[in-house]
């Protein structure tokens, strides 16, 4: 078992010919994802890199049976290129797209959350399970089938984490980027859960960074119920409050969101915080043995 | 994206919220017409800057005199006010508010933000008002109503809650709906990720007032608010944080003294953490995004050289889908070309890092390569010292 994706998840690309859809879809391809088409409004009918091109998202679960899909679209774009994925019955969407303007997230999470849709991102990597197969722009070849679930706000501070626990030879059931926008379509405590029951995983490694309670929250969760060990790592530690770090939700605003008090709360909530990002993995395989 | 507060009031009036007749002027010489079209005999003149305290700094008098208006507007025009809120150098006064002088009998607090954890607008209005709200929340929080919004709904019971915390006669009561039933499409219709009236006043004779406007605008919808884009002012980032946002780079810049290249932003905290851990000071947070193409790199390196604090630079680079012997190659061709004078420490990891890193090697006696993050800060923070 893995969480989200595995090789038999049949991945429909939404803005499919773009140059970002077709880079990412080709890796995606070459790493083994079930890739059974795409979605380019004006181009259906048409094929691109060996595969069906559709003009809506209707007409290519008609025909290929998507079910998941991963989104390319630019941002003003995105609110409608995630409704009409759950719409069309698709019960799990990842957006990568970075730039979605908040209130439309706040709308699109509402009507996601009542269908049953689970939605990762926007402004995210994706999720991966190596050896499987993945939705989204990381690395691929860094990734080692094990049994380390990791979640993360950030994107290349999830390569760390995996590229770690890869060099220790621990490996990796499943990777979530969660993403970086103050309304992510999942929280910590949305994939926490999927972990928690997944049986290749036997440790989880949550990537947190400064702005909002999204941590708290987790810590709060974990405390009563994660059974598997957790360490964390918090980004910011030395950024100053009122300062949006690169992510729109990356910011300590009226003194609240800061690394200090992420990192007490998950303490007390018994997690192992590494002190330095050196140490996400040596911490992790510690705790393993 | 911030707005000063004349800006925000010419909104609220817009939304017919109360607010108090005013001119702006960026000259002294409009100083006279704008407070005999005001009309009166008292005003307020404020200094329009994006930071908050601007009372206690001196940034807000009370004027008996169009002299003491025009005064004032010479001691500020063209100045920096510091404020508890800014830094050491203050923000820029590019223009003064000139209002009617309001008459207040109460200060209240009146707030709509997004929150983070309950996924929908909040409301937040307290009796204490002209104060830090945090402290009022954490001291006396049976004087604040917090109401989290049903998507864009303003229900009759959230009004009443709000009324009532505040103490409100019905007259009151009236013109406090109108005000949040209007903020509330306001924060909707204009993108908005902050809306703040703080002081929101009741005056004499006992009528609601929006004595301040603090308004921000989510940058992610801007390509839909045109109109708000254009009340854009440069003059109040850092010129460097502005520079660097025209090239698409986050840029924030910090006390320190070494200078800092990463690509993403969680990496990018983490690498000032890491100095930090190894007991430097990052210069900046710099994100120089997924695709670190020469022009970029070098755009980033000029901007990062331009702070005469920065003793080294500290690149750090994890090649996802990116090559780094692309980035490297990037990196070499940018340090020639913007002529870098200190050490330059690179870090390469991921995708080609190898072949990147003997790139590096093979160049100019500047670059000094590692393959650990660990060696590239601890070797960064002792070139810094």
């Amino acid at each position: 078992m893995s969480i989200l994706i595995d090789k038999d998840t049949r991945v429909l690309v939404q803005g499919f010919t773009g140059s970002q859809g077709t880079l990412h879809s080709s890796q995606s391809i070459e790493y083994g994802t079930n890739v059974v088409g795409g979605v380019t409004p004006g181009k259906g009918g048409t094929s691109h890199l060996d595969l069906p091109v559709f003009n809506s998202v209707n007409e290519a679960v008609e025909q290929v049976q998507p079910n998941a899909s991963l989104i390319f679209v630019p941002a003003p774009f995105c609110k409608g290129a995630i409704l009409e994925a759950a719409e069309a019955g698709i019960k799990f969407i990842t957006c990568i797209t970075e730039g979605v303007p908040t209130l439309d997230m706040l709308e699109v999470k509402k009507i996601v959350d009542g269908l049953g849709i689970t939605l990762i991102g926007p402004n995210c990597p994706g999720v991966i399970t190596p050896g499987e197969g993945k939705m989204g722009i990381m690395p691929g070849e860094i990734h080692l089938p094990g049994r380390v679930g990791i979640i993360s706000r950030s994107g290349t501070l999830t390569y760390e984490a995996v590229k770690q626990t890869t060099d220790l030879g621990l490996g990796q059931s499943s990777c979530v980027g969660i993403g970086g926008d103050p309304i992510p379509g999942s929280s910590f405590i949305d994939i926490l859960k999927l972990f928690e029951v997944d049986d290749q995983t036997d440790a989880i490694v949550m990537v947190g960074e400064i702005g909002g309670s999204a941590e708290e929250e987790a810590a709060e969760f974990i405390s009563q119920n994660v059974t598997k060990p957790v360490v964390s790592y918090i980004a910011g530690q030395t950024a100053p409050p009122g300062k949006r770090m690169g992510h729109a939700g990356a910011i300590i605003s009226g003194g609240k969101g800061t690394a200090d008090d992420k990192i007490k709360k998950l303490n007390e909530s018994g997690v192992v915080v590494a002190k330095n990002l050196l140490e996400i993995g040596s911490t992790v395989k510690s705790l393993m043995s | 994206m911030n707005l000063h507060e004349y800006q925000g009031k010419e909104i609220f009036a817009k939304y017919d919220l109360p607010v108090s007749k005013g001119k702006v002027v960026t000259s002294l010489d409009e100083v006279e017409q704008a407070c005999t079209d005001i009309g009166g005999s008292r005003w307020v003149a404020k200094a329009q800057v994006h930071a908050g305290g601007r009372g206690k700094s001196g940034g807000v008098a009370l004027c008996d005199t169009i002299e003491e208006v025009a005064n004032f507007t010479k001691k500020w025009l063209g100045k920096r006010l510091v404020t508890y809120q800014t830094d050491k150098e203050g923000q820029l006064v590019s223009c003064i508010l000139i209002e009617e002088c309001t008459n207040i009998a109460d200060e209240l607090y009146y707030s709509a933000v997004v929150d983070r954890s309950s996924r929908e607008v909040a409301i937040i209005a307290s009796s204490e008002g002209g104060v830090n709200i945090e402290k009022v929340a954490e001291e006396t929080p049976e004087k604040i109503a917090s109401i989290s919004l049903n998507g864009k709904d303003v229900s009759q019971g959230d009004i009443e809650k709000i009324c009532s915390t505040l103490k409100l006669n019905d007259t009151q009561s009236s013109q406090m709906e109108n005000i949040v039933r209007k903020t509330v499409s306001m924060f909707f219709e204009c993108d908005l990720s902050l809306l703040e009236i703080n002081p929101l006043v009741i005056k004499e004779d006992g009528n609601l007032h929006c004595l301040d406007a603090k308004i921000n605008i989510d940058s992610n919808a801007l390509f839909r608010q045109k109109e708000l884009q254009e009340m854009h002012d440069p003059t109040q980032e850092d010129p460097r944080e502005s520079e660097a946002s025209k090239y698409d780079l986050s840029y924030v810049s910090l006390d320190g003294n070494i200078g800092c290249m990463v690509n993403g932003a969680g990496l990018a905290m983490g690498t000032m953490d890491t100095i930090k851990f190894f007991k430097g000071n990052p210069a900046n947070f710099l994100d120089v995004g997924g695709t670190a193409t020469q022009e970029r790199v070098a755009k980033a390196f000029k901007i990062i050289l331009d702070d005469p604090e920065v003793k080294v630079v500290l690149v750090n680079i994890f090649g996802g889908i990116v090559r780094c012997d692309l980035i490297a190659e990037g990196i070499v061709a940018a340090i020639d070309e913007v002529g870098v004078e200190i050490p330059v420490v690179v870090r390469l990891e991921g995708n080609s890092a190898e072949k990147g890193l003997s790139i590096l090697s093979n160049s100019s006696s500047k670059i000094q390569s590692k393959n650990s993050l660990e060696d590239a800060a601890r070797t960064a923070v002792e070139l810094a010292k």
